[in-house]
């Protein structure tokens, strides 16, 4: 299985862009705004965006930068994006920073690595840019000098950036399609640009590039040994069938009814999304709703492969025999006999897309290492899944994923000891 | 801790339902209590915070509420560095953190029976001396000094060191001397660990953990004794 393998370095997503060019009246009714005001802005214009997840160390001083960044070529440490005059952007021009922003290039000219997800940057206005640089310019100044990146040749080449940038780069603001309702294009604009979603919902390839053919059909996070499932497949995450009001409910408060966050995209919800205004959220809600929806199932499918060829009838019988055993328990407690859970805060089993997927990841990282759903201002005291690595065996674990890939009319395939051994000696994150 | 592409953070894991979900869903709720919330803390920690047959994971109950914080709030900030701890506690907000000192501070369960040391009486008689006397040729201070004579921890942040397994003790005294565990300055245990020999880490852990339940499990009152050295997470 692929589970613990790294396949790419995925830097950037492209889109298509949709129309005409956008923001010229808007930039005019900013001017006039205070510098409060845009401050304010700007700092919420950083929580769309996720600044803080890349450039705070947690718990550190804000902006510091020094986060490491381990990818398949190397360390990266991020830069510090305070106000401070050495160490920082103190000195920069709001040219600057929208030419970083916009182009992926730093103050000096030099090429940045697309860890900074300026792909989807490029789709922010000149006054969205703006805005984000006077709020970075009013934080305390943090004197912190940057960490040098650790990556190996020839990646620390910088050069060999212009080739990449050839393949997968495309340069633009965000183009509003003039067909669709300002709230439609409002969500497309955050959820394509500042959101920068497609970092993980879109599958990668070697060169760390992702093809905008596949934008959105999910894909597993490098050195992270989780899977992003796709936006556009109902056997996974698809979200046509899900409510605007469920897909609301998730983005901002971490749970709903039809599920909740855990995993790395707890982080985006703690840090990122449970700030952003209900208007926003229902606008990104209102634009992933009409992704295109692919009923085949287009993600590969590692961990399924192997278990069907290699499991006999009689080894399924036993696994689904132990497994049943391990649910009833350990498990249904909280998710109930019949896996119909209680939600939001226990969710449900059956039917749930995120079970059955080709990619076996999530459900076992979750049984061996639990999580907590994020604590966000409209869910502040969340509940959470045990971990169980320390209680079950490989053969038990593997027996209780199969166990729920399978029961209720659930059309997952049976996973092997191996896959779970495989993800065992992953370290929790 | 590794960290990771921080800023390849989107992977949804979303658990939802499927078509059918309006006919499928439960209408139950799960039960609006702390119990409910901290399930993922009983699975090692006990229901009540009382601890685990695990060497390694150590009992709850009954720990100064502020000391619970603080921990919590270190594992939270990789300040105390364990990641299943630090994984689960990454995104829950402080004043959540506090709830759930709060819930296993007031926990009193049954204190567990734990197995015999397997060590010498020359080694308990070690451990005896320095958790109760100290070495003061060595400048460390009794454990009791700032533990308190039952060694039920004092308010708000010094924690009871009865009830946990010998392991435990240990490794954590190990934590300290080699950095993957730190408290606030001046990190007086930081100060202590070093000060001792491997052979007094053993002596100390292996006669603590050989110890009758209190009588008593609440740790004493904020500033009931006078401690010896300066600790930043115990306000003087």
């Amino acid at each position: 299985m692929s589970g613990v393998h790294v396949r790419a370095f995925h830097f950037i997503s492209r889109f298509v862009c949709l129309g005409a060019a956008l923001g010229v009246s808007a930039s005019a009714a900013y001017a006039a705004q205070s510098s409060t005001d845009v401050i304010a802005r700007g700092e919420y214009l950083a929580r769309a965006g996720d600044c803080i997840a890349c450039h705070t160390v947690p718990g550190d001083k804000l902006f510091g930068g020094r986060r490491p960044m381990v990818t398949p070529f190397g360390t990266l440490y991020t830069p510090n994006i305070s106000s401070d005059k050495e160490y920082g952007i103190g000195k920069w021009t709001a040219e600057q920073f929208y030419t970083t922003m916009h182009n992926g290039r730093s103050r000096d000219g030099s090429l940045i690595y697309p860890a900074m997800p300026f792909g989807s940057y490029t789709k922010v206005t000149r006054a969205d840019s703006d805005a984000i640089f006077a709020y970075l310019k009013s934080v305390p100044p943090v004197k912190q000098r940057n960490k040098p990146n650790e990556l190996r040749f020839p990646y620390n080449n910088r050069s060999l950036l212009l080739g990449w940038r050839t393949l997968y780069f495309h340069e633009g603001e965000f183009v509003p399609d003039k067909s669709q309702s300002t709230e439609w294009n409002r969500g497309a604009y955050l959820v394509q640009g500042l959101g920068h979603c497609a970092m993980c919902h879109t599958a990668i390839n070697a060169l760390g590039g992702s093809s905008e053919s596949q934008a959105f059909e999910g894909g597993l996070i490098p050195m992270q040994a989780w899977y992003a499932p796709s936006l556009t497949s109902n056997k996974e995450a698809g979200l046509g069938d899900w409510s605007t009001e469920d897909i609301e409910a998730l983005l901002r408060s971490g749970v709903s009814h039809r599920g909740a966050v855990y995993g790395p995209m707890a982080e985006v919800v703690f840090d990122s999304l449970q700030y952003l205004s209900a208007d926003d959220i229902r606008a990104m809600a209102v634009y992933l709703k009409t992704l295109p929806q692919r009923t085949a199932d287009t993600s590969p499918a590692p961990v399924a492969a192997g278990a069907g060829a290699n499991n006999s009838g009689s080894q399924t019988d036993h696994q689904y025999q132990l497994g049943s055993k391990v649910y009833d328990a350990q498990c249904a407690v909280c998710h109930g006999a019949m896996g119909r859970g209680k939600p939001p805060d226990f969710p449900p089993l059956a039917n749930n897309q995120s079970i059955q997927m080709s990619s076996a990841v999530n459900p076992i990282r979750m049984v061996l290492i639990g999580g907590y759903a994020p604590g966000t201002a409209l869910n502040p005291a969340p509940y959470g899944m045990p971990p169980f690595a320390q209680i079950l065996g490989d053969e038990e674990i593997a027996a209780v994923v199969t166990f729920i890939r399978t029961a209720w009319g659930n059309h997952g395939a049976p996973v092997t000891i191996k896959d779970v051994n495989d993800l065992r000696s992953v370290p929790a994150e | 801790m590794r960290r990771h592409l921080k800023w390849l953070i989107l992977a949804s894991l979303i658990f939802s339902a499927g078509r059918a979900f309006s006919q499928d869903a439960s209408s139950e709720r799960a039960p609006d209590t702390m119990q409910a919330r901290v399930m993922a803390c009983a699975a090692c920690h006990g229901q009540q915070g009382q601890g685990t047959d695990n060497d390694y994971f150590p009992r709850l109950a009954g720990k100064p509420a502020g000391y619970l914080y603080n921990q919590l709030l270190a594992f939270k900030q990789g300040r105390r560095v364990y990641p299943p701890m630090n994984y689960l506690l990454a995104y829950l907000p402080d004043p959540y953190l506090q709830r759930i000192a709060d819930y296993f501070a007031q926990e009193r369960p049954p204190f567990p029976s734990l197995p015999a040391p397997s060590v010498g009486a020359d080694v308990l008689a070690r451990g005896q001396m320095l958790v109760t006397s100290g070495d003061p040729g060595h400048a460390i201070p009794a454990c009791a000094s700032c533990h308190g004579a039952a060694l039920t921890g004092m308010e708000p942040a010094i924690p009871g060191l009865l009830g946990l397994h010998s392991q435990y003790i240990s490794s954590q005294l190990g934590a300290w001397r080699y950095g993957t565990r730190t408290a606030a300055a001046p990190d007086c245990m930081q100060q202590v660990a070093a000060r001792l020999t491997e052979d007094d880490v053993t002596a100390v852990a292996a006669w603590l953990s050989s110890q009758p339940a209190p009588s008593s499990a609440s740790p004493i009152q904020r500033g009931a004794i006078r401690m010896p050295l300066a600790c930043g997470s115990e306000p003087k």
